[in-house]
């Protein structure tokens, strides 16, 4: 019993860990898209070693958290998606560093597709 | 018909978690119900059609659970130490990827995970093609990028999916 809370102490920790590097990650960021990329997804993995954590701490909810990571692992990548993709539709620049914008090409014809 | 199935699958393993027991009680409202729900929504709503239930599929549905957990570790450490590096050494780019997969939920599969996949975004979709922002981009051309972000996931997808 004590292991278990011990570990998932632990393991919550290095979820925390995670979520801290991702909020960095957006002030550090140069633009948006770089943005979206550090602070939505980076958080992936700390939220989920954080529900694992709460679950091996107390057993007994363990599947509910697991209902709950499949609803982030399901509802996160869109929400990312939709926002970037918004992003581009109203002209966010891109920063200085990019190398390759093969979207500007294909865009232009149709915009709904 | 397979539509159902795994509808009423999905539903009912929503159920016994949320529940946490494999009580007879719990199990048989719990089959009753999903039915009920499954046959109301799979009739106008054929999302699972293209999913395949022989052994194969099923097989490579958990080699892909595994792979994606291992991606998502890797791509999250990585993208963890370009934050903390002083330099900030990123080299970003939207790149443009093709995909064989050819369902609809073969395709929502893929660019959600190479979405979820840290380094990586699904910007856009046209046709064929995925638009991805690629926080290092290593090969501009299309072949080589499609090499390295997407054939990783497709060639499970395609089994599972078609």
């Amino acid at each position: 019993m004590e292991v278990l809370q011990i570990t998932g102490g632990f393991v919550s920790l290095i979820g925390a860990v995670f979520l801290f590097l991702g909020s960095l990650g957006i002030v550090r960021m140069p633009d948006s898209y770089n943005r979206i990329q550090t602070g939505t997804k980076a958080t992936t993995l700390g939220t989920l070693m954080f529900l694992i954590g709460v679950g091996l701490y107390n057993p007994s909810w363990f599947p509910k958290l697991i209902v709950l990571i499949f609803f982030i692992l399901f509802t996160n990548p869109v929400s990312s998606h939709v926002l970037a993709r918004a992003a581009y539709s109203i002209g966010t620049e891109l920063t200085k560093l990019t190398v390759v914008d093969k979207l500007k090409d294909s865009r232009g014809e149709d915009i709904d597709a | 018909m397979k539509n159902l199935f795994i509808s009423v699958v999905l539903l009912l393993s929503v159920w016994l978690l949320l529940n946490a027991s494999l009580s007879p009680v719990v199990i048989v409202s719990g089959l009753i119900v999903t039915a009920i729900i499954a046959i109301f929504f799979s009739a106008r709503n054929p999302v699972f059609k293209d999913m395949k239930l022989n052994p194969k599929a099923i097989i490579y549905f958990f080699l892909y659970f595994f792979v994606f957990t291992f991606e998502l570790f890797k791509a999250n450490l990585d993208v963890a130490k370009r934050v903390i590096s002083p330099k900030l050494p990123i080299n970003p780019g939207i790149v443009e990827v093709r995909t064989r997969l050819t369902s609809k939920i073969g395709r929502l599969f893929l660019a959600n995970s190479i979405t979820l996949t840290p380094g990586t975004l699904t910007v856009d979709i046209k046709n064929d093609s995925l638009f991805i922002h690629w926080i290092d981009v290593s090969s501009t051309d299309i072949e080589g990028a499609t090499k390295k972000i997407v054939e990783n996931f497709e060639k499970y997808l395609e089994v599972i999916y078609g």
